[in-house]
């Protein structure tokens, strides 16, 4: 009797729940599945408020000229939205889908260290609201108070007391500094449990794709976070005990910061845009109806990325004077780098063809995310070539280039993989007619946003400006970028809606909606609190394939 | 130099107006218009990049296509396809494809890298240090003894392109020198000196800015160069190298000007005022633009400015100086007389 | 899925990994000490970086003494390095069960440690109040205090947890099948040495060349 078919659990409980000890549920659990759903909820709710904070920009930018914010509101948009972004979007939406995902993927009863997985959300929490308290505390209460205006990256000395007074870089710093705490504790907690907690056949390379590159993830960022946090430690030391670490004046370096920053800077944004190939790697053969073409290269390729991301950095400072041999260097590893990446996107399209795609909504999203993360590569292969590089670094084509990644890219994989995994974590189904509006008019929206950035940036509109002059030749891509806004609203706000509607009135699923093949859906949806009865046991990683088609089991072939 | 040709119809193409409309009839900064030997490198290599990048997304999306069109399921045709573990010939052709790839673009754009990036003048080349403030350039040329802001003039003789040497300094915090026609950019870092090698082969106007944020008003720290004929630019030079011309007329201004503390920060040059804090006043009237390119230097414009500067460029570093309306003019009539 | 699932033919998995906690908790704390080595990594680069770049004295080489001298700091390093051997030796006697001599070796860990954190307070007195040299002096004081500081911090942590086990095993409370997490904790104690050597070579002899 395979221990693939969970017995029924206990029954369910009877009667109302009171409200408090609900919350208490909630706000005291240590289960990976109920902070899962914390983790990504908070995240969706970031990524809102950080929309909402673009959208006010291109209204500004919308026109040459424009007064509707003043330069320091405008900084310090770009600035939060930035910032809000990478670190209270990427990040919880990673660390919570890795969280409810991971033990049910891979047979196992929660992560390694619980009460350590609760710790670190609480950390990511409260951390992004000491800086977003910033808005009140920046400057004491008796100023106006305000956010930090220097940058997501904020480049010393621009950071230093001198130029930047009050405390609103202080926010920047400490808020940050306690969410990567907690991020740094998650990731190990993660790397743990896969390595340790795994049931009984899944080696190594009989995990899935996801958990594969969750792992490769969670090992950069706990390579990556921790420079961050020492450079960050170095420019408070600056700002609050005359430290000159950054204080060019002492004899400190600008460049060293960079240096510091993007060492882990580079490696983030691996660690964002993995989940992404992680969420596509097991939704394309779902709906396309076969196996990922590739497993044992997909898998090398993953971690080729992660060793590979950790010697780019300094392409971030191609303009800022270094050696040409360094700058040959750097575009060297990349341009090395590309090359794995390049390789998942063929092996994706591998598995497409020949198979039998359904196109609903999860689907749709994958395939906008192969489509726009191809451009998104590809202008990143053409700003590793250096004397390209010095034309449009630091102007609207990086901007367009990165946004081509995490939102063409990350944001839709997000997409795909809310839709397909809500009913795991909810019971419920999505709205598919909400869902393929939803996708339609998102991807007008975006590439009409963020594909004429390139084109302004290749006219020199350089990037952080709050506003330009008219006649530059820009007035044209400024406008139809913020008319993508417009589109991008109705889509987000279809996404909302249909989010909203789906936990109360969605149409029930059941344990395995959508014909899928690894452990979540062998169990109930939502799964129960101990996530398996007993102990799974398989024998390839498809183990629901082998069950489903005893006749041509995969681990005949694997 | 590797030459693709087909330079200007790309400007045609993509610049949205025609070219001649910054105030100051400079061209668009656009890198599809470029003007001299390291932008045109720069634009070859990207035509490269077109190509190559171009073939390989036309491939993808073909495939794409094909699969979202051809792949589908149909309806009543549930059974499962053939399922494709790998191909250890196709995953090794699609492993080290790319990896020639990659290696040719490379040698292409060392090749490149190494061209363009120079720490030594080209001989012949007009050498000036910049220096960037916030939120304004300071351009010093050096022996031949003038400072100015915001414009850089640059001489370019017949038949020969005009090389342009920068030494790029930061007073405060990184700054970045771009100007797209006329070549790459460099960052301005402070403590540590940078090197910009620009070159014009043509007379005209070229605009930039400054492409690292460095505060309130990164977005008004703008660059006009001028390249102008020899003659021209050794006029414009011997004009800079004058003192300041005393004019009864506008005593009462200059009085104004003395007497306030427009000194403490400005220099002009003849009198006692000798700041180095702000741009240089001696001959501001020679400039095209008030405030390191965020307005033109009309009379209007530069009542404006001295009325309140910060209504203009609000967050830089000038007040106002609570002038009555009449000083601000006759001030205004004393700076008029600087040209 | 009604029909009877069959894995016949398929080989014999593996056996299960062993979910007693232990291989989970030295993965974790074999990836935190990682994230600390990236961590002591970036701040012994900067301070490698800004060797020899000070604008004003007082620099290393005016300040820094190599000496074996009570409370000096080649003293306390000895205590330190050999508060790891003790510390062996007390998770050896644990595994017997042997707890006296348990409490015996644990106990002179921490004294070591103890007598390390002590010195180095001293130093620090002579560095900030005789010799003048804070924070804000110049790069040497700010790189010194930075790293130098956030050592020491880490062995206060260490040495709190190591205080902690120490009063439970006093009282009675440390049972010996809970070795392997003791073991774990001597683990951090052994890093928190292993970077003292790198740092104390970095500060005291690479960066203040030549060494009196």
């Amino acid at each position: 009797m395979s221990t693939l078919q969970q017995p029924a659990g206990p029954p369910a409980l009877t009667g109302p729940v009171p409200f408090l000890s609900k919350l208490h549920q909630w706000v005291a659990t240590t289960d990976h599945k109920r902070l899962g759903v914390m983790y990504v909820t908070c995240g969706i709710v970031y990524l809102i408020i950080a929309g909402l904070e673009a959208t006010m920009m291109r209204w500004q930018l919308a026109w040459p000229g424009q007064t509707v914010l003043t330069p320091d509101e405008f900084n310090r948009l770009f600035t939060m939205h930035g910032t809000t972004m990478v670190f209270f979007v990427g990040m919880p939406i990673l660390f919570g889908t890795a969280n409810f995902l991971i033990p049910l993927m891979i047979g196992a009863r929660d992560l390694a260290f619980p009460r350590l997985n609760a710790f670190g959300f609480w950390l990511f929490l409260f951390g992004s609201i000491l800086l977003y308290f910033s808005y009140f505390g920046g400057q004491g209460l008796y100023g106006m108070g305000s956010a930090p205006d220097v940058g997501w990256f904020a480049y010393a000395p621009l950071t230093e007391r001198t130029f930047s007074r009050g405390h609103s870089t202080d926010y920047w710093i400490l808020g940050i500094f306690v969410a990567s705490i907690g991020s740094t504790l998650t990731a190990i907690n993660l790397i743990a449990t896969i390595l340790g907690m795994r049931c009984r056949g899944m080696t190594l390379m009989k995990m899935p794709l996801l958990v594969w590159m969750m792992l490769v993830d969670c090992l950069l960022v706990v390579v990556a976070l921790p420079p961050l946090a020492a450079a960050q430690i170095m420019l408070i030391f600056d700002r609050l005990l005359g430290a000159h670490f950054f204080d060019t004046q002492a004899g400190g370096s600008a460049i060293l910061w960079q240096n510091l920053f993007w060492f882990f800077g580079h490696p983030e944004v691996y660690i964002l845009i993995l989940p992404a190939f992680a969420f596509v790697s097991e939704i394309i053969p779902v709906f396309s109806r076969k196996v990922i073409f590739g497993y044992p290269l997909m898998v090398a390729a993953s971690v080729a990325i992660g060793f590979i991301s950790v010697g780019v950095w300094a392409h971030h400072m191609f303009a800022v004077g270094m050696s040409p041999m360094i700058n040959a260097i750097f575009m060297g590893s990349t341009m090395l780098v590309g090359v794995p990446t390049g390789i998942k996107m063929f092996n994706w399209v591998a598995t497409m063809i020949g198979g039998k795609i359904r196109f609903d909504t999860p689907m749709l999203f994958s395939t906008g995310f192969l489509c726009q993360f191809l451009l998104a590569g590809l202008s990143g292969i053409w700003l590793a070539t250096v004397p390209f590089d010095w034309a449009v670094s630091d102007s609207y084509f990086v901007v367009g280039h990165f946004h081509y990644v995490l939102f063409g890219g990350l944001l839709f994989a997000i997409m795909a993989a809310i839709y397909f995994w809500f009913p795991k974590v909810t019971g419920r189904m999505m709205n598919e007619t909400l869902g393929k509006w939803q996708f339609w008019i998102l991807i007008i929206g975006f590439n009409l946003t963020f594909g004429p950035m390139h084109v302004s940036g290749m006219l020199g509109m350089p990037r952080r400006i709050y506003t330009y002059h008219e006649d530059r030749g820009w007035e044209l891509w400024n406008l139809l970028s913020s008319i993508g806004v417009a589109f991008q609203l109705v889509a987000f706000s279809l996404f909302a809606m249909n989010l909203l509607h789906s936990c109360f009135k969605g149409r029930r699923a059941g344990d395995d909606p959508w014909d899928a093949w690894t452990l979540e859906w062998s169990t109930t949806s939502p799964p129960p609190d101990y996530n398996f009865a007993e102990e799974p046991v398989v024998h390839s990683r498809r183990p629901l394939w082998d069950l489903k088609h005893p006749e041509d089991p995969d681990w005949k072939y694997e | 130099m590797v030459q693709f040709g087909c330079v200007n119809w790309s400007a045609g193409v993509l610049a949205t107006a025609a070219p001649v409309c910054e105030p100051t009839g400079a061209m668009q900064p656009s890198m599809f218009n470029p003007a001299g030997a390291p932008a045109e490198t720069i634009l070859s290599i990207t035509w490269l990049l077109v190509v190559i990048c171009g073939a390989i997304a036309i491939v993808m999306f073909a495939l794409i296509a094909y699969a979202a069109i051809r792949c589908r399921q149909t309806k009543g045709n549930d059974r499962e396809p053939a399922q494709v573990y790998g191909s250890n010939p196709i995953e090794l052709a699609w492993t080290v494809i790319p990896l020639l790839i990659v290696f040719l673009l490379f040698m292409v754009s060392a090749r490149g890298i190494f061209d363009l990036q120079r720490s030594t003048p080209p001989d012949g080349a007009l050498e000036v240090t910049v220096t960037g403030h916030r939120w304004w350039w300071e351009f010093d040329y050096g022996d031949l003894g003038v400072v100015t802001a915001g414009e850089l003039h640059v001489p370019i003789d017949d038949g020969k392109p005009a090389d342009l040497f920068l030494t790029l300094h930061s007073a405060d915090v990184n700054h970045s020198f771009w100007v797209p026609q006329l070549g790459g950019k460099m960052d301005v870092i402070p403590n540590h000196t940078n090197y910009l090698w620009l070159q014009s082969n043509r007379t005209g106007t070229f605009v930039g800015q400054c492409a690292e944020y460095c505060g309130n008003q990164h977005a008004n720290m703008l660059i006009t160069v001028i390249v102008e004929p020899r003659a021209d630019f050794e006029a414009w030079v011997a004009n800079q190298q004058r003192d300041a011309v005393e004019s009864d007329a506008v005593k009462a201004g200059h009085d104004i000007f003395l007497s306030t503390a427009c000194i403490n920060c400005h220099t002009v040059r003849g009198t006692v005022a000798n700041g180095t804090f702000a741009p240089d006043l001696t001959h501001i009237m020679s400039r095209t633009t008030i405030g390191s390119g965020v307005v033109r230097n009309t009379p209007d414009m530069l009542r404006e400015w001295v009325w309140d500067p910060q209504n203009i460029k609000p967050g830089c570093d000038m007040p106002s100086m609570k002038l009555t309306r009449d000083e601000v003019d006759l001030v205004c009539a004393y700076l008029e007389t600087l040209k | 899925m009604t029909t009877a699932p069959t894995n016949a033919g398929a080989l014999t998995p593996p056996p299960a990994l062993p979910q007693d906690g232990i291989m989970n908790g030295k993965i974790g704390i074999l990836l935190m000490i990682t994230s600390e080595i990236a961590f002591f990594g970036t701040l012994i680069s900067a301070y490698l970086f800004y060797i020899g770049r000070d604008i004003n004295p007082p620099y290393a080489q005016d300040v820094l003494e190599v000496s074996i001298a009570p409370f000096k700091v080649l003293f306390n390093s000895v205590f330190l390095l050999i508060s790891s051997v003790w510390i062996v030796l007390a998770v050896k006697a644990m595994r017997k069960g042997r707890m006296g001599a348990f409490i015996f070796w644990w106990a002179l860990t921490v004294v070591c440690g103890a007598e390390f954190l002590v010195g180095t307070g001293m130093e620090w007195y002579g560095l900030i109040v005789v010799d003048g040299v804070w924070m804000g002096t110049n790069l040497f004081g700010s790189c010194f205090y930075t790293l130098v500081g956030f050592h020491a911090f880490h062995v206060t942590m260490g040495l709190l947890v190591l205080t902690m086990i120490l009063i439970l095993a006093i009282i009675g409370r440390l049972h010996p099948r809970t070795v392997e997490k003791v073991d774990l904790v001597s683990w951090y104690w052994h890093f928190v040495d292993g970077i003292w050597i790198v740092v104390f070579f970095v500060v005291y002899i690479f960066g203040n060349w030549p060494v009196k």
